[in-house]
């Protein structure tokens, strides 16, 4: 950055969340004092690659930069959001950034989390289509536009983890409630018209668990960067077991 | 034995050892599409990947997969979009693998729409298919065809999803979030497997397996400004080189027409399929003038050239005068956010404007490697015998971007990469499976093959000093960005190869500060460098060869195409630098082959 006159540059107070499980130190907070370009507003990723190149030791999870990939979910400043797709127009608060894992999975390192909890809770609802309809790799099964349309909001789902991170009844029960998420994929299958596994797929959610401990806090539409709605989904497939049980 | 501060030599005779039938390097859509062919036969069968495989860059692919379902137009013929995509790749493309891609092509995208991938339809309930660049009907004769099968603009999304969902019903093996860095080669030079390691923990293992899949992708960032993810580092292709085995047409590298002005990220052709235009600072829709009958659908290098030129010219728009506008705001909101929805996200995020309101800024950014690992339509990789023969290597296979089975030549037409990816990952998988049950013998390597595969690993671990590898990479972008870029010319060339040549001594010297185990990216990107620094040098040094232009390789001084001397491949090994050239196929099965014609639209 020393390339840019010294007019053109402000200095972000950025906090970075560190910690080694292997070392014997508690987690705390790093801070730097990052430098960037007054005119352009840069994105949170941009900030934490700056913040590396000071001290490459720092760990976090990144791939596409366009917010398509799902790999840099992070907390800043309090609230769940992809890094490369959060300008810090939107996130900085008094010149100050805080950046943080994804709430409530364990820690790998820094700013890196395990996801396993959360790619396990996505494979228990069979993501995939399950259909007894003819299929022979000659032609497509039909659909219509309307019933393709009810796909969207459901399909585009990047498994960033935003959503289900920032919800309490996962935080609470993150071994039977299956979290925002993954109900949402498991209702793009519902919706489907192609799959015919709908029985099968509501039976598997009846418990007392699995959907009900949605309260519909709605947190998990506030933070999700691609704009999807898992409470709407949720509530879909809580309708269809109600009906079920009637 | 994680990698740790004490910076330890790692040795054959502890390594932990993994053995599978088949080893897919590698977790976008080749990757999954092989993996997905070997797990349904039941072999043991592991997809190593260094991010958790929706993160691969299939992902950000957005407009389409091109292919001739007869959905649109129920006279359409893959004979048509075998012509379109010889004529594409400017004549070097194989004749045999495009009629292979063209006329499979139709199987594999029903497979995946029977998997469950949410195309968009039509009226009659059928896929979507839209007007990509350089498509047209009854052999160029016809006009403009509508052959890209879209999911709406997340077409990528849409495949990579699926490709993952199906792979976990199958049962695959996943070793997410682990980075392979060298191939493993026994004394007859057949490979047999991979050294890598876990990431989260730095654990080590030689992964062993009678068949290894190199599905590594891209290596855009090689450039200063790409459309590629940061994970397009080329990862396949330098630890073939490395190997010894060649790359194929490196010098040919795609800039797509329409990245972000001052950020890289693409908009997809699809926003000209669906009626969208190129304008000049005074509003000139100027592709009228470089391509009269497919305008704004030119092929991709045609459209990238003619940008440039109207920038060079003084006729750029903004204050630096340095890129042009893309106008989608006549088509309506309706189009656009319906159609478009995901162009209309990233336009407002990183050009701030809403695409159906003003023109989104953008300028030609590096997008695909044409060029690559060269293999024959099964996958299997090839190299050169001293008489310039080709030869087999046993127990490697590359599909993807990686590779260069050769369908895409000196240019690829927009929405054929998806193609190619599903077309051959499942061949590379079909190959693999049928010489299992054939059966395969492959001598066990030597320690001393392992601690030759163990060599960079070691090298970087125990660096005591030297190198910033974050500076070397940087540098490394910026003279390949100066030095072939769009148009190129001698006197650059051989400057940037001189350039290129002192990074990678630089390279060999780089020095691993952070040297703890626990999920360290600082040592997955040290390693990536040198990746880069092959993909680099084998581009450069093969740019500077082919004394001609062709595709996207334009040269002032050699501004014309020159089929006396160079429709051939390149062919290059990084052990001796030296460039050698290869037959183009032009025997394909079924058809008569295209023969070279003088390349307008």
């Amino acid at each position: 950055m020393n390339s840019i006159a010294a007019s053109e540059i402000k200095t972000l107070k950025v906090s970075i969340y560190r910690y080694d499980p292997l070392k014997k130190e508690k987690p705390y907070m790093q801070d730097f004092d990052i430098d960037i370009p007054a005119e352009k507003d840069l994105m949170v990723l941009d900030v934490l690659m700056l913040a590396k190149e000071e001290d490459p030791s720092i760990s976090f999870r990144r791939s596409c930069r366009e917010g398509v990939c799902g790999s840099d979910g992070l907390n800043i400043n309090g609230k769940n959001g992809l890094g490369c797709i959060t300008p810090l127009s939107d996130a900085v608060k008094s010149n100050k950034l805080a950046i943080r894992p994804l709430p409530g999975l364990p820690v790998i390192k820094d700013l890196t989390v395990d996801m396993k909890q959360f790619v396990d809770q996505y494979k228990k609802v069979k993501p995939y289509l399950i259909t007894d309809k003819k299929v022979d790799t000659k032609q497509a099964i039909p659909q219509t536009i309307q019933e393709r349309e009810k796909l969207d909001g459901l399909y585009e789902c990047i498994m960033c983890g935003c959503c289900s991170t920032a919800c309490p009844s996962f935080w609470w029960n993150p071994d039977k409630f299956l979290g925002p998420a993954a109900l949402l994929q498991a209702y793009r299958f519902i919706a489907d018209s192609r799959d015919t596994a709908t029985d099968e797929r509501l039976e598997q959610l009846e418990d007392a668990f699995s959907v009900f401990r949605c309260h519909g806090i709605m947190n998990c539409v506030s933070v999700c960067p691609k704009g999807l709605n898992p409470t709407k989904a949720i509530g879909e497939i809580k309708k269809m077991l109600v009906k079920r049980a009637l | 034995m994680a990698m740790n501060g004490t910076g330890t030599l790692l040795d054959a005779s502890t390594l932990p050892v993994k053995e599978f039938d088949g080893i897919i390097v590698g977790g976008g859509g080749s990757g999954m599409m092989a993996s997905l062919q070997l797990a349904k036969s039941g072999m043991t069968t592991a997809v190593v990947s260094k991010v958790f495989p929706t993160r691969s860059h299939t992902v950000s692919a957005q407009g389409g997969i091109t292919c001739s379902i007869q959905s649109a137009d129920p006279d359409d013929d893959w004979r048509w979009h075998m012509f379109d995509t010889v004529k594409g790749s400017d004549f070097i493309g194989d004749q045999d693998s495009i009629e292979y891609m063209c006329k499979e092509g139709p199987e594999a995208i029903f497979e995946l729409e029977n998997m469950g991938l949410p195309f968009s339809r039509t009226e009659e309930g059928k896929i979507y298919q839209r007007a990509f660049g350089g498509q047209s009907k009854d052999y160029g004769k016809g006009g403009q065809a509508e052959r890209t099968c879209a999911a709406a603009d997340r077409t990528g999304h849409a495949l990579l999803h699926t490709l993952f969902q199906a792979n976990v019903k199958a049962g695959t093996n996943f070793l997410s979030e682990w980075f392979a860095v060298d191939l493993v080669k026994n004394e007859n030079d057949q490979v047999v497997g991979v050294i890598a390691f876990e990431i989260e923990t730095g654990e080590p293992y030689f992964l062993k397996s009678k068949a290894t899949v190199l599905a590594t992708g891209g290596a855009g960032r090689i450039y200063q400004t790409t459309s590629n993810a940061l994970i397009n580092t080329g990862d396949g292709t330098g630890m073939a080189l490395r190997a010894g085995f060649p790359v194929q047409d490196m010098e040919m590298w795609q800039f797509h027409p329409t990245g972000i002005h001052g950020h890289g990220t693409l908009v997809t052709e699809g926003c000209r399929g669906e009626g969208g235009y190129l304008v000049n600072k005074d509003g000139e829709r100027f592709m009228e003038r470089y391509a009269p009958n497919y305008k704004d659908l030119a092929s991709r290098d045609v459209v990238a050239r003619s940008m440039f030129t109207e920038i060079l010219e003084g006729r750029g728009c903004g204050p630096d005068a340095d890129h042009v506008y893309l106008k989608l705001d006549h088509l309506g909101p309706e189009i656009v956010h319906k159609r478009l929805p995901g162009v209309t996200e990233l336009s407002k995020r990183f050009a701030h404007v809403d695409p159906s309101e003003h023109p989104i800024p953008v300028v030609p950014t590096c997008h695909y490697a044409m060029g690559g690992i060269p293999t024959n339509v099964h996958g299997q990789v090839i190299s050169q015998n001293p008489d310039g023969t080709d030869k087999i290597i046993d127990g490697l296979y590359a599909a993807g971007e990686a590779a260069c089975v050769s369908v895409h030549g000196g240019n690829r037409l927009g929405g054929n990469s998806l193609l190619d990816l599903i077309v051959f990952g499942r061949s590379a998988g079909l190959h693999i499976e049928e010489s299992f049950k054939s059966g395969i013998k492959m001598d066990d390597p030597s320690s001393d093959d392992i601690n030759y595969a163990l060599r960079n690993l070691n090298r970087v671990n125990v660096s005591q000093s030297g190198e910033n590898f974050v500076k070397v990479k940087k540098d490394l972008q910026k003279t390949m960005q100066m030095n072939f870029g769009v148009f190129r010319t001698e006197e650059l060339m051989v400057n940037g190869i001189k350039e290129v040549s002192d990074l990678r001594e630089k390279s060999q010297n780089i020095h691993l500060a952070d040297k703890s185990s626990q999920f360290n990216t600082a040592r997955v990107e040290a390693l990536e460098l040198l990746n880069l620094i092959e993909v680099a040098e084998a581009t450069a040094i093969s740019a500077n060869e082919r004394k001609e232009s062709r595709g996207a390789h334009s040269r002032e001084d050699y501004p014309e195409r020159d089929d006396d001397n160079w429709l051939k491949h390149s062919i290059y090994f990084s052990e001796n630098k030296q460039v050698s050239k290869r037959d183009v196929n032009f025997r394909p099965k079924q058809v008569q082959a295209f023969q070279p014609i003088v390349r307008t639209y």
